[in-house]
């Protein structure tokens, strides 16, 4: 997630304060999962570097969490840039999952168990995120069905390992 | 914990000779949502089909509410298959000359109860479902994801204490999927309806509360097991 780019964005509603824009994106963009005040002025500090945001006003006598941002012309540009890329699809190669399931097999331990204890694992998630997506608002409902879709996507790869077990056997142990 | 409202033990059951069930156990306690996973052709269904009553197992026990309902008799189990419990498949297997409204009477007038009376709790279960507009129509005029929630009114109309239901978003797109699991999801807690839920959709299946899984005619409750 681009935290830049996403400032930019909220930034051409209106300018804003720091503390507004970490609210704003936590808020919308990574519910349960705060930005640390760091990371918020670090970004800040990086797009006024780079002319992509200003600093409209000061309020006197308060720290430089006081400071209120606006975007520039360059920032929108910048935004628009983004926006307008395709991200690269990621095959999330369950690079960890499947080194256990081959060294369990390799070592003659139950790979079956392992399958079975992640499968677990990600229904509970999954029990959890639904229940959550239930009670919450479309914006909430949107960010739990992509951590749905992605959960069932590796239930998906687990129950195919789980057929697939003897045939793996045969080819890795020695 | 609340006690066990349906126990099967030890399930075994042979479609001609291929063996369906193997000793398969499930426990359903009372208010509880329980989701039956497993691949085509693992016994999931007849799983849910042993402890509903519809087929009778070669071996082994089904308790309900501490009576064996392997051993009674078919009528027996008919009358405890309408009263007791509620059945949702993956089509919403609505009878089609009969508009919707009767098709949700249906349990109802089968049980004695009059029919303006019957229609009128078939009404507000319609309403309840968000489908009290097609309660007029025939289910061939509604659309699947309709006709699925008309479905589940037919299985809650008579409030059963437990509700089977087999794939029953199988047939639906994403959007009616949930929404119908929602549906029935608070219909069950509202009125206290544990649900047996067979399905082999992750996503489905995170709205229960406990995940079995049946393997080879073997069920397994993994998250005891963890």
């Amino acid at each position: 997630m681009s935290i830049g780019h996403s400032f930019l964005g909220l930034l051409e509603g209106r300018p804003r304060h720091g503390y507004d824009l970490k609210r704003a994106y936590d808020e919308r963009f990574s519910p349960g999962r705060p930005l640390h005040h760091g990371q918020v002025y670090a970004t800040l500090s990086r797009l006024l570097k780079n002319g992509l945001v200003v600093v409209d006003g000061l309020e006197p006598g308060e720290g430089p969490e006081r400071k209120r941002y606006a975007v520039t012309d360059a920032g929108i540009t910048d935004v628009q840039e983004w926006l307008s890329q395709p991200e690269k699809p990621e095959p999330y190669l369950q690079s960890v999952l499947y080194t256990k399931v081959v060294l369990a097999l390799m070592t003659g331990r139950p790979a079956d168990e392992i399958l079975d204890v992640q499968r677990t694992e990600h229904l509970r998630l999954m029990r959890e995120v639904t229940r959550r997506k239930t009670g919450g608002d479309l914006a909430e409902q949107l960010i739990c069905d992509h951590a749905l879709f992605h959960l069932e996507a590796d239930l998906r790869w687990l129950e195919l390992t789980a057929a697939r077990l003897n045939e793996l056997a045969a080819r890795v142990r020695p | 914990m609340t006690e066990p409202l349906l126990v099967g033990t030890d399930l075994f059951k042979m479609y001609g000779t291929t063996p369906a069930l193997r000793g398969s156990s499930l426990t359903v306690r009372a208010g509880e949502i329980v989701a039956v996973m497993g691949s085509s052709g693992s016994g999931k269904s007849t799983l849910l089909h042993c402890l509903a009553g519809i087929v009778r197992p070669d071996d082994g026990t089904v308790v309900y509410a501490g009576r064996e309902i392997s051993a009674m008799s078919d009528v027996e189990r008919s009358a405890l298959r309408r009263r007791d419990f509620g059945f949702v498949f993956q089509f919403g297997q609505l009878v089609p000359e009969l508009t919707c409204v009767e098709n949700v009477a249906l349990p109802l007038r089968l049980d004695g109860v009059r029919r303006k009376e019957a229609e009128r709790r078939s009404r507000e279960w319609l309403d309840r479902l968000e489908v009290g507009d097609v309660a007029g129509k025939l289910p061939g005029q509604i659309s699947g994801g309709q006709g699925q929630r008309v479905a589940v009114a037919r299985a809650l109309v008579t409030e059963p204490k437990v509700v089977f239901a087999d794939e029953p978003t199988g047939a639906l797109d994403s959007l009616n999927g949930e929404r119908v699991m929602q549906l029935l999801g608070q219909a069950a807690r509202d009125t206290g309806a544990a649900v047996v839920l067979v399905t082999h959709e992750p996503r489905v299946a995170a709205y229960a509360d406990r995940e079995v899984v049946v393997r080879d005619g073997a069920s397994l409750d993994l998250e005891r097991v963890a």
